[in-house]
C-alpha cells in the first residue's frame, strides 16, 4: 500500500448514504417528454443542429459543440423535437436557459453507433475530438469538458475520484458496484491517452462492497484501488490528489502542471461507453434520497424533467428540493427544469432531516471554521472582510483559494452561512473586474475616437484645398463658357435673360441663404433630416467597428443612403446649410462664454439630426482651420476611404456643395468669434 | 441573496459553547467556595443578576433583539470571569460597578458580542482596581475563613459581627505578602515564603483552586472548545519569565510555581487568554500572544505597583492582536514552500 497523506480540517457530517446505496441502479420507463438544456457542460453552450418538428433518432446529435469549452448534445431518445426555446433549469440563479424540448417516440430508435475500436492508435486529438461529439463531461458534478482534461502528456499520477464524500449521494457507489468493468475500461483509454505512470483509484472506505467490486475488476491490471479515510470533502479533486499523491494543487494552477490528473468514476464510464460501445452521453445515474417513499438510484436521461423524476422515487409532496449534495447543492428553482449531467443527487428536504437553520448569531472568532477549513484558510477573517465589503483584503486573504466546500458553515455555532458570503464576495470582485474591463474598453474606443476625428481633419484639408483650387480652374472656365455663348447669342433678349440668370445665380452662391429658403427644404427635409441621420448612425457604427477591430480607414458614411447622386448633393448641401445656419444660432444663443468653446456636440437635449449637423458643421470649421496649417504638410495618412468622392457627387456640383458649406462655416465661425469676444 | 449552502449544520449554537465554558468552571469555583466562603456565591450572582439587567439594557436601547443575545449566555460567562477574578469580600456595589463598566463600556458600546477588541471581564477588573485598590484587597483568609453570615454582612453592609478581626477581611494574599517583604527588605524569598500563608505550592488553598482551573481548562480542550496552544504558550510565559528572573536571583525572585499558582494565572491560562473574541486566532499567533501575556503577567507582577497583573498583561496583548494576526497568517493549501504567493 502507498503511503496516504492527511490534509487539514474537513468534518463528519451524518452519512445517509444508506437510504440510497443499497437497492440497484434502477432503469426508469421513458418519461412523457424530454428538455435538455443546451449549456451541459462549462463554457459554451452548444449550438442547435435541428429544427422544431424535426424527429431524431436515439443518440442524434442535436447541438453541437460551440468552440473548444464546449460539448456536443444529443438526443437521448428517439423522437419529435417540439420546441427549442428558454425553459427552467437546474441553476442557483433560477433563470431560464436555452433548451430543446425532445418528445419521445417510445421507439428508442438508435441511429448507428459510432464507436473508436482503434482508440489505442488514435491520437490525442482524434479521442478528443470524438469526446467532445459524444458529449462526454464531468459528471462529478462540475461538468467541465473531459476532453480538455485529457489533453495532457505523461502524466505522472491518473486519479480516479471514487470518493464520494458529500453525505446522502451514493450514485457512484452503485456505478463501482454494479459496472466497474466499464469504468476499468474507461480508466484504461484515459490512462493510455495521458500515459499516465500510474493510476490511483481513491474511494472512502465506507464504501466497502465499491472497493471490493473495484478491486476485483482491477486484478490484472497495474491500477490500484486505495481505501482513503471518510473525511469531507476528501472527494474534492484538490484533496483526493493531496490524499493520494501528497501534492497541494495551488489555485490557478492546473494539476496536470504538478503531472496529476483527476477523473470522476462516472465520466470514465461515460468514457468506456463512447469509445468502446458508440453512445454518446444520454443518461446519467442519480440518487433520488431525502423525503421520498422509495430511496434509490436510477439511470436517468439527459433532459429527464425533475418532478417527473421524482415521482419515479414516489415523491408527491411540494417540498424543496436539493440538486446535489446537502454540502454544495443548492435548492431546485423549479422543477419543471429536465436532469442535466450536471445531476448526480436530488434531495428531498424534510423538516424533519433539514430543520430551518437557527438564525445567525455574530461570529465569535471560535476559529471552528478554520480547524474545518480543508484550504487552510481563515474562514472567519473573510467572513469579515466580505460583510465589510473589504474585497481587496478578501483576495490577499486567499478568498480565491475558497472552494466553497461548506465546512465552515457546517461547523459555524453562531450559523452564520459562510459560504454564501464568499460567493457573494466572489461575484462582486467578478462583476467589478468585468466593469473595470468595459471602462478599458470605452476608454480606448475614446483614445481612438479622438484620433480618428484628428485624422479626418486632416484628409477634409486636404480635400479642401484640393476642391478650392478646382474650383476655381472651373468658376472661371464656365465664366468664359457663358461669355462665349452670350456673344454667339444673335437675340439680345436671350442674351439678357441668359445674364440675369447668371447673375442671379452668381448672386444666390455669393450671399448667404434667405430663411426663406425653407422652400427648398420643403421636400427634400424629411429626407435629408433621414439622409443625416443615417450618416451618423453609419459614422457611429464606422466609428465602433474601427475601434473594435483596430482597422482604420472610415467606413463611406453616404454609401449606405440609397438615394441617387444628384438629388442626394442637394438634400445634402440644403441641410447642411439650414443645421449650420441652426448651430450658429444656437451657438449665440448660448449664455455662456466658456460654454462657446465647448463641443456643442456634448450639449444634452439636441436630437440626434441636430446633433450630427452640429457635428459635421464643427467639423468642416476644424478642417478649414487645419488646412491652413496643413496645406503645406506632406500628408501620407490618406490611405483611408475618402467619404465624399466615395458618393459619387460629380465635381461640380460637389464645389457648389462646398462653397455653401464654407459659407455656412463661416458664418458659424463668426458667430463664435462675437459670442468669445465678450469674454 | 438566495442561501445556497450549506443545508445541514452541526447543531452547534453560541449558547452551547458558553454553558460548556460555564460548567468548565464549576471545579473551580466549588474549590474557591470551600476555600474562601460563601462570599464567592455571593459575586457570582451578584455579578450575572448586573450583567443580565445591563445587556438587555444596552440591546435594548442599541435596538437589538433582547431574548436571542441574552440566551447566548456570553454576559454570564463575562459576569463569572469577573467575579471569579474579584476578591471573594469585596463589597457588593464593587462588583456592579465592575460587572456594568464590563457590560456596557467594554462590551455592548463596542458592538456587543463579537465586536468586542477587549476581554470585558478584565476591563472590568482593571476599572475596579485603578478606582478601588483598598476594596480590592478584601480576600479574607483561606485560613482562617469568616462565616457565611459574617461573610455576607460584611459584603452587604461593610461591618463585621462582633469578634471578628479586621485582618479576616483584608488579610494579604500571597502575591502582596511577597511584595511588601521585599519591599521592607531584610528577608529573601525563601524566608519569606516559609510562612503558612505559601501553602505547598506557594498560595495555601489558592494552589487548589488554580489546580480547579486547570481541570476546566482541560476538559474545554478536550472538547475542542479552546485551543492548545494560548494556555499552554501563558503558561510557558510566567514559567519562563518567571524562571529567568528566579535563575537569575533566587533571593529577589519567586519561583517559577509561585507564580503559576498565585493571582489569577491559571484562571487566566483557561478561561480568559482563551476569549476567541479579543484573542488571536492564527495558531502562531496565538503561541504569541498566550506567551506574551504570560511574560507580561510576571514583568507587571514583580516591577509593577498593582498586586496581580493579568488584566493588564491581557489588555496590553489585546491591543496587539491585530496585528499579531495580520502577520502570523498560515499557509493557504497549496502555496506551500513559497512557489506561489
Amino acid at each position: 500500500m502507498s503511503r496516504l497523506y492527511d490534509f487539514h480540517g474537513g468534518i463528519h457530517p451524518p452519512e445517509n448514504k444508506q437510504q440510497s446505496s443499497a437497492t440497484p441502479i434502477r432503469q426508469l420507463p421513458l418519461p412523457p417528454l424530454l428538455h435538455i438544456a443546451l449549456g451541459q457542460s462549462v463554457g459554451n453552450a452548444a449550438l442547435p443542429c435541428v429544427q422544431p418538428g424535426q424527429r431524431v433518432l436515439k443518440g442524434q446529435c442535436i447541438a453541437e459543440a460551440d468552440g473548444r469549452l464546449s460539448s456536443a448534445v444529443h438526443a437521448p431518445t428517439s423522437g419529435n423535437i417540439i420546441a427549442i426555446g428558454e425553459h427552467a433549469f437546474a441553476h442557483p440563479s433560477g433563470l431560464p436557459a436555452a433548451t430543446i424540448t425532445l418528445q419521445p417516440d417510445g421507439l428508442e430508435q438508435w441511429q448507428p453507433r459510432q464507436n473508436l475500436p482503434h482508440w489505442r492508435d488514435a491520437s490525442g486529438s482524434e479521442l478528443r475530438d470524438f469526446l467532445q461529439q459524444m458529449g462526454i463531461v464531468g459528471l462529478g458534478g462540475a461538468v467541465f469538458p473531459t476532453h480538455l482534461k485529457l489533453a495532457a502528456r505523461e502524466l505522472q499520477t491518473l486519479v480516479v475520484n471514487g470518493a464520494e464524500c458529500e453525505p446522502y449521494i451514493s450514485c457512484d457507489d452503485r456505478l463501482m458496484q454494479e459496472r466497474a468493468a466499464d469504468i476499468v475500461a474507461g480508466i484504461g483509454i484515459a490512462a493510455h491517452a495521458l500515459r499516465a505512470g500510474e493510476v490511483l483509484i481513491g474511494i472512502e472506505d465506507n464504501k466497502p462492497q465499491a472497493i471490493a467490486a473495484m478491486q476485483a475488476a482491477c486484478h490484472g491490471t497495474p491500477f490500484r484501488v486505495v481505501a482513503i479515510p471518510t473525511k469531507y470533502p476528501s472527494g474534492s479533486a484538490k484533496q483526493l490528489i493531496r490524499v493520494l499523491t501528497g501534492k497541494e494543487i495551488p489555485h490557478g494552477v492546473r494539476a496536470t502542471e504538478l503531472g496529476v490528473q483527476c477523473l470522476n468514476v462516472g465520466t470514465l464510464y461515460a468514457i468506456a461507453r463512447a469509445v468502446l460501445h458508440g453512445e454518446p452521453l444520454l443518461s446519467r445515474i442519480v440518487t433520488l434520497t431525502g423525503a421520498v417513499a422509495d430511496a434509490a438510484n436510477v439511470e436517468a436521461l439527459i433532459g429527464t424533467p425533475l418532478d417527473w423524476l421524482l415521482a419515479q422515487a414516489g415523491h408527491t409532496t411540494a417540498a424543496e428540493v436539493i440538486m446535489g449534495g446537502p454540502m454544495m447543492g443548492f435548492t431546485v428553482p423549479d422543477l419543471a427544469a429536465g436532469l442535466s449531467k450536471a445531476g448526480n443527487c436530488l434531495i428531498v428536504k424534510s423538516p424533519a432531516e433539514f430543520p430551518p437553520r437557527p438564525a445567525a448569531m455574530p461570529c465569535i472568532r471560535c476559529g471552528e471554521c478554520a480547524t474545518a477549513c480543508p484550504m487552510e484558510l481563515q474562514p472567519m477573517d473573510l467572513f469579515w472582510f466580505a460583510k465589510a465589503r473589504n474585497f481587496g483584503k478578501a483576495q490577499e486573504w486567499h478568498l480565491f483559494d475558497c472552494i466553497e466546500c461548506g465546512a465552515c458553515s457546517y461547523v459555524c455555532p453562531s450559523q452564520i452561512p459562510l459560504v454564501d458570503y464568499y460567493r457573494f464576495a466572489k461575484s462582486e470582485i467578478w462583476a467589478a473586474e468585468r466593469d473595470k474591463k468595459a471602462a478599458d474598453l470605452a476608454r480606448r474606443r475614446h483614445d481612438f475616437r479622438q484620433f480618428r476625428i484628428e485624422r479626418e481633419k486632416s484628409e477634409k484639408a486636404e480635400r479642401l484645398a484640393a476642391r478650392a483650387a478646382e474650383q476655381a480652374a472651373k468658376l472661371a472656365a464656365s465664366q468664359a463658357a457663358t461669355t462665349t455663348v452670350s456673344s454667339a447669342q444673335d437675340d439680345p433678349k436671350k442674351a439678357i435673360i441668359a445674364a440675369a440668370m447668371a447673375r442671379a445665380a452668381e448672386q444666390q452662391e455669393s450671399k448667404p441663404l434667405p430663411d426663406s429658403h425653407t422652400q427648398a427644404l420643403d421636400d427634400a427635409k424629411q429626407a435629408a433630416i433621414k439622409a443625416a441621420m443615417e450618416r451618423a448612425a453609419a459614422r457611429k457604427a464606422a466609428a465602433q467597428q474601427s475601434s473594435d477591430d483596430s482597422s482604420n480607414a472610415a467606413a463611406n458614411p453616404a454609401g449606405s443612403t440609397g438615394i441617387d447622386n444628384a438629388k442626394q448633393a442637394a438634400i445634402q448641401a440644403a441641410m447642411e446649410r439650414a443645421a449650420a445656419r441652426k448651430a450658429a444660432a444656437q451657438q449665440s444663443s448660448d449664455d455662456s462664454g466658456n460654454n462657446a468653446a465647448a463641443n456643442p456636440v456634448s450639449a444634452t437635449g439636441i436630437d440626434d439630426t441636430k446633433q450630427a449637423a452640429i457635428q459635421a458643421a464643427m467639423e468642416r470649421a476644424a478642417a478649414r482651420k487645419a488646412a491652413a496649417q496643413q496645406s503645406n504638410d506632406a500628408s501620407g495618412n490618406n490611405a483611408a476611404a475618402n467619404p465624399v468622392s466615395a458618393t459619387g457627387i460629380d465635381d461640380a456640383k460637389q464645389a457648389a456643395i462646398k462653397a455653401a458649406m464654407e459659407r455656412a462655416a463661416a458664418r458659424k465661425a463668426a458667430a463664435q468669434q462675437d459670442q468669445q469676444d465678450p469674454t | 441573496m438566495t442561501l445556497h449552502a450549506t443545508h445541514i449544520a452541526k447543531p452547534a449554537t453560541v449558547s452551547a459553547v458558553m454553558l460548556k465554558v460555564l460548567a468548565a468552571m464549576l471545579p473551580g469555583i466549588a474549590l474557591s467556595v470551600h476555600f474562601n466562603g460563601i462570599g464567592v456565591l455571593v459575586q457570582l450572582l451578584l455579578a450575572s443578576v448586573t450583567a443580565l439587567l445591563a445587556e438587555a439594557a444596552m440591546l435594548r436601547l442599541r435596538g437589538v433583539p433582547v431574548t436571542p443575545f441574552l440566551k447566548d449566555l456570553s454576559a454570564i460567562v463575562t459576569a463569572w470571569l469577573l467575579a471569579l477574578a474579584m476578591p471573594p469580600l469585596g463589597a457588593w456595589w464593587l462588583i456592579v460597578v465592575a460587572t456594568l463598566f464590563a457590560i456596557v463600556v467594554a462590551k455592548q458600546l463596542y458592538g456587543g458580542l463579537g465586536n468586542n477588541p477587549f476581554n470585558p471581564a478584565m476591563v472590568g477588573f482593571a476599572v475596579a482596581i485603578i478606582s478601588f485598590p483598598a476594596q480590592m484587597a478584601a480576600w479574607g483568609s483561606p485560613l482562617a475563613p469568616l462565616d457565611a453570615a459574617a461573610q455576607l454582612q460584611w459584603i452587604f453592609s461593610h461591618t463585621l459581627p462582633a469578634g471578628s478581626a479586621l485582618d479576616a477581611v483584608s488579610s494579604a494574599t500571597p502575591l502582596d505578602l511577597l511584595k511588601t517583604g521585599l519591599l521592607q527588605g531584610g528577608r529573601d524569598v525563601s524566608q519569606l515564603l516559609a510562612g503558612d500563608r505559601f501553602g505547598q505550592l506557594g498560595n495555601a488553598g489558592g494552589e487548589w483552586i488554580a489546580l480547579g482551573w486547570l481541570a476546566g481548562g482541560l476538559w474545554l480542550w478536550q472538547q475542542k472548545l479552546i485551543p492548545w496552544q494560548t494556555p499552554l504558550a501563558t503558561l510557558a510565559g510566567v514559567v519562563a519569565m518567571s524562571g529567568a528572573l528566579w535563575l537569575a536571583a533566587p533571593a529577589h525572585y519567586a519561583s517559577p510555581l509561585f507564580h503559576l499558582f498565585n493571582g489569577a494565572t491559571l484562571l487566566a491560562a483557561m478561561f480568559i487568554v482563551t476569549d476567541p473574541v479579543s484573542g488571536s486566532t492564527t495558531p502562531r499567533g496565538r503561541l504569541i500572544f498566550g506567551g506574551l501575556v504570560g511574560v507580561l503577567t510576571v514583568l507587571i507582577r514583580v516591577f509593577g505597583g498593582f498586586p496581580d497583573a493579568v488584566a493588564f498583561a491581557v489588555l496590553i496583548m489585546n491591543i496587539a492582536v491585530p496585528f499579531i494576526d495580520q502577520y502570523t497568517q498560515p499557509t493557504v493549501f497549496g502555496h506551500k514552500g513559497g512557489r506561489r504567493a
